[in-house]
């Protein structure tokens, strides 16, 4: 009994001795209703990073929104969530990210916001509202859970700096077989900076074009994200996952132009049967995406004019791909070490954009956690983007986790 | 009989796999500890199952895909409970979407409801570690707890499957003759060695002794979840020498080189004492379980006294 107060001591000591006593003769239950403390769980996360890049703008090369984003300090992410059973049907979830931008400018956005269902029949769930597309393993995890200090190229590329995600439900079924297997679909909005390859504003980055206004006029407006995990233990310590995923609907460049997002993921994972506070272990992860991108014929946008390319852009089909590949070792309790490889490139376009360039990066990394509670990490990019050459950068990230212990997704 | 209602038949053949009245209670506990209790008292009637290995950190199990399967279909879930599996069981039973074991379902039993648990903290701080808002969850190995634990398993399994509440009971009674019989005997095993002091790697023996008259006199993590520092194992040592506290009392998954270190400083010795049946050799049942700390403890005691 190392640190605890005394008086915590003696009073559990007086509980006990009148809870036990005669010692064959249990007490009746004291303390009924111990259960969760309150109606809602509520933890606050702060992420900050501290570094150096060779590239001076650093946000050219840092595209995640959660990312860091300059030399020096960057709080990119700070996260309020809450949680909690609603009632007998639904469970409630949010979290309210708030983050500095280069300018030191606060920016607060609802990242989601959903219901949950606890008791459909037939193995069915459903989720409704603002939420992260269950599209592979990361596009879905937060910041705070992600192995490395900023977002997979391949994840930016596909689904933009926030990943993919939209207002919408999805409806889930867990297959009667014998190992797990999943089914997923989801229908969003296909609207807005969190819908990037889709109905964006910020499309032009990746077609050249002035996006088009485009009315909903019908189902295939919106946006339809089906998945299906399948998943194994191989042996007492070692599980496999494995899924494929997609992602269709409209795109504006153009009233009829659309876009398919195609995903296969990987996840496999030894732990030690003796594993103490979760180590030692090692893991595997990794995701390809492909993207088809119609673009129909489009004026340019003025900046492109601007710089003497032509007025109109041709029907064209955009073609990207690209992966990432990451391996950690939890080394001992409390300490990893990670290696993230991973490289982008889109086929040639009528519009020669940076954001479909072929770029590579390689990522080591090592991540100390003094407790559960907080985290130290520093990581080295090794960024290769095609036309402006290899770039260094160093990161150090930190976070801190208030209030709610956190529970972790395999 | 039309096609579809042929085929619907045969679905529902398949699905069912046997009738109801004839199918046994899934059972699943998230400890092996709460699952050897969960078979001693249902028998025949359930089959069980448990999450965590008994050789693996309760308070780390992976919250892997396939347990989200065996929530899925299970009748009845045990569990520790006083946060002990806060960190994956959730996930779990969100993904599960099962009823059953929605809280306050006969089907969800919770051990930690109707223990006294020690050291609930006054206020809760976390400079002083992984600290748990309800008390300290390692209470399985205090019998008398158990005892409380079996009542009310055999009441949540009754009232799951009315038809065997009798076979529950008199297990129940059974279970509670050969406690009170072993506990009687555990203590006259340990009753020479009143007072006698041991040291923890984690704060996971409180309740071990408290039944039995033991002192803890450190732990080698300075506060639950950190990891032993140089300067706090030096105080072990001198803490250990100046008590004259020879045991060490590490679990299967707890780092006993370090434990070996304090030991070789100190004339002491490492005892490795899962709180898990299964987790040595011989140890299937809670009786096992308990019969192989008592003896490994006294034996310990008795040679190092």
């Amino acid at each position: 009994m190392a640190r605890f107060s005394h008086v915590t001591t003696l009073v559990a000591a007086a509980l006990c001795a009148a809870g036990s006593a005669p010692a064959q003769q249990p007490a009746p239950p004291a303390q009924q209703g111990r259960a969760a403390g309150s109606y809602m769980n509520v933890s606050f996360d702060g992420l900050s990073d501290f570094g150096w890049s060779t590239e001076p703008d650093v946000a050219a090369l840092q595209l995640g929104d959660h990312d860091p984003h300059v030399r020096g300090f960057s709080i990119p992410n700070a996260e309020l969530a809450l949680d909690g059973t609603v009632d007998p049907y639904f469970k409630g979830f949010s979290n309210i990210v708030y983050k500095l931008d280069a300018k030191g400018e606060t920016g607060v956005e609802l990242e989601e916001a959903y219901f949950l269902t606890t008791s459909l029949p037939g193995n069915l769930q459903l989720k409704g509202g603002q939420f992260f597309a269950e599209f592979g393993r990361q596009n879905a995890q937060h910041p705070h859970a992600w192995a490395f200090a900023d977002e997979p190229l391949v994840l930016n590329r596909m689904f933009g700096p926030d990943g993919l995600r939209s207002q919408g439900v999805r409806l889930s079924w867990l297959a009667p077989t014998s190992w797990y297997t999943e089914a997923m679909v989801g229908v969003f909005n296909s609207a807005g900076g969190t819908a990037y390859s889709f109905r964006s504003d910020a499309s032009s980055e990746i077609h050249g074009g002035v996006p088009v206004e485009r009315e909903v006029r019908g189902p295939g407006d919106f946006l339809i994200v089906p998945r299906v995990a399948t998943s194994f233990d191989l042996t007492g310590t070692q599980t496999l996952v494995l899924g494929i995923s997609g992602a269709f609907g409209p795109n504006n460049s153009g009233l009829d132009a659309n876009t398919q997002v195609y995903g296969a993921d990987l996840y496999w994972k030894w732990k030690s049967l003796r594993a103490h506070q979760g180590f030692p272990f090692v893991s595997f992860q990794s995701e390809a995406l492909t993207r088809r991108y119609t673009a129909e014929y489009r004026v340019s946008s003025p900046e492109l004019q601007a710089v003497g390319q032509p007025y109109f852009l041709p029907n064209e089909t955009l073609r990207d791909r690209g992966m990432y590949a990451q391996v950690l070792w939890g080394i001992k309790p409390l300490l990893v070490v990670g290696l993230r490889g991973e490289f982008a490139s889109g086929n040639a376009g009528a519009f020669a954009s940076a954001s479909r360039a072929t770029r590579s990066r390689v990522s080591p990394n090592v991540t100390w956690y003094p407790s559960e509670f907080s985290k130290v990490r520093l990581q080295y990019n090794y960024d290769d983007r095609e036309g402006l050459g290899v770039d260094h950068s160093v990161w150090m990230q930190f976070e801190f986790l208030l209030g709610a212990h956190a529970a972790h997704k395999f | 009989m039309s096609l579809p209602t042929l085929a619907s038949a045969a679905l529902l053949a398949l699905w069912g796999a046997g009738t109801p009245s004839a199918r046994r209670l899934n059972v699943v506990a998230t400890t092996p500890d709460l699952a050897a209790l969960a078979l001693a008292i249902g028998g025949d009637a359930v089959d069980v199952k448990a999450l965590a290995k008994p050789t693996e950190d309760p308070h780390f199990v992976d919250a892997k895909p396939s347990h989200i399967v065996t929530l899925n279909r299970a009748d009845v879930l045990i569990e520790g409970g006083a946060e002990l599996e806060v960190g994956w069981l959730p996930p779990l039973l969100e993904s599960a979407r099962n009823a059953k074991l929605a809280t306050g379902a006969p089907g969800r039993i919770s051990a930690s409801q109707g223990v006294t648990l020690l050291e609930v903290p006054s206020t809760l701080d976390r400079s002083r570690g992984d600290v748990h808002a309800l008390g300290n969850p390692h209470f399985m190995i205090d019998p008398v707890n158990v005892k409380l634990i079996v009542a009310q398993i055999a009441d949540h399994l009754g009232e799951v499957d009315p038809a065997n509440a009798d076979l529950f009971k008199a297990n129940l009674k059974k279970f509670d003759a050969t406690l009170d019989a072993k506990l009687a005997d555990w203590q006259r095993q340990l009753a020479p060695y009143r007072g006698a002091k041991i040291v923890t790697y984690h704060n996971d023996f409180v309740y071990l002794a408290e039944r039995f008259n033991l002192e803890v006199v450190e732990t080698l993590e300075p506060k639950p979840g950190i990891a032993p520092s140089p300067a706090h194992l030096a105080k072990v040592i001198g803490k250990m020498k100046a008590e004259q506290a020879r045991l060490i009392l590490v679990q299967p998954f707890q780092n006993r080189k370090t434990a070996e270190t304090v030991a070789r400083q100190t004339d002491g010795v490492v005892l490795d004492i899962p709180q898990q049946p299964g987790a040595v050799p011989n140890t299937t049942t809670y009786f096992d379980l308990m019969d192989y700390i008592v003896r490994t403890l006294a034996t310990a005691f008795a040679e190092k006294k």
